[in-house]
């Protein structure tokens, strides 16, 4: 059960961020959206966008699912396990995104993995 | 909103001075989705632990929480991340994105310290010293590489 629920988060919270960076790619945010005034405008046209709504879906399944490992396992455990999904998403972002992910940029996403998983300790 | 802002549509260089103009607005709204995001968590983790509602299994009292100030102050910052987290990403690389703003990690440890009283053990100050390492290494990197620069 334990490893089940991690693979949910990780799988659902790399999913979201996938969808999320691919869908603002093709249609970015201007900074004046973020005015307070804009919000409801700008939340009604973030929802009529398919791989957002998708992406929204993923986070809640993140979330349930990261509270029913709370109640299976230590959160000394829950929040270290998690921030696997740095590297992975990394590696994803490359690979599917095609970012150009350097040897710098590399070592920079395993450093805060890591310490990620230590500051969780 | 600008929706339909297509990347095809855009110049496909950027002057100096221009980019330079770009790299700085990206730096700052990266430091806006951090410093949301931690105080957002902070205000709502303030109001959970200084209410005395017994939340049980009533959805009620739930909802009569979101609507004490620091959660429903936490709530609003929490959609204001949201939304600058996601204009981020279309502004910078998700694997630009992903460490630089761990930092939030970094500074909730620090503010839960300072007004939690909670202990901060070596292993965390290890924590901390990769991840600002791991900023440092990314942050030396062009944040957008998959296309040209949108944050005008």
């Amino acid at each position: 059960m334990k490893w089940l629920m991690v693979g949910i988060i990780v799988g659902s919270t790399v999913l979201a961020d996938l969808l999320q960076s691919f869908e603002m790619k093709r249609h970015s945010l201007a900074a004046e959206d973020l005015r307070p005034g804009r919000w409801a405008g700008v939340l009604r046209g973030l929802a009529q966008r398919g791989p957002l709504v998708l992406a929204v879906f993923f986070m809640a399944i993140s979330f349930f699912a990261f509270m029913k490992l709370l109640s299976v396992a230590d959160l000394s455990f829950a929040v270290p396990v998690t921030a696997a999904s740095v590297a992975l998403e990394t590696v994803l972002a490359r690979v599917v995104l095609r970012e150009n992910v350097t040897a710098l940029r590399w070592a920079g996403a395993l450093s805060v993995a890591c310490g990620v998983a230590l500051l969780a300790m | 909103m600008a929706a339909g802002r297509a990347a095809v549509d855009l110049p496909i260089t950027n002057p100096p001075s221009t980019a330079r103009r770009i790299d700085l607005k990206i730096k700052l709204l990266t430091a806006f989705v951090v410093c949301t995001n931690v105080l957002g968590n902070f205000s709502m983790s303030w109001g959970m632990k200084h209410q005395a509602v017994d939340l049980g299994l009533s959805p009620f009292a739930y909802i009569r929480l979101i609507f004490t100030p620091w959660v429903l102050l936490g709530t609003a910052l929490l959609i204001l991340w949201l939304l600058s987290r996601m204009t981020l990403l279309g502004w910078a690389d998700l694997s630009y994105v992903l460490p630089v703003t761990s930092i939030g990690y970094v500074m909730s440890a620090i503010l839960g310290k300072v007004f939690f009283g909670e202990q901060v053990t070596w292993q965390r100050w290890l924590g901390t010293a990769f991840i600002v390492a791991g900023i440092v290494f990314v942050g030396l990197t062009a944040a957008n590489t998959t296309r040209p620069e949108t944050a005008q």
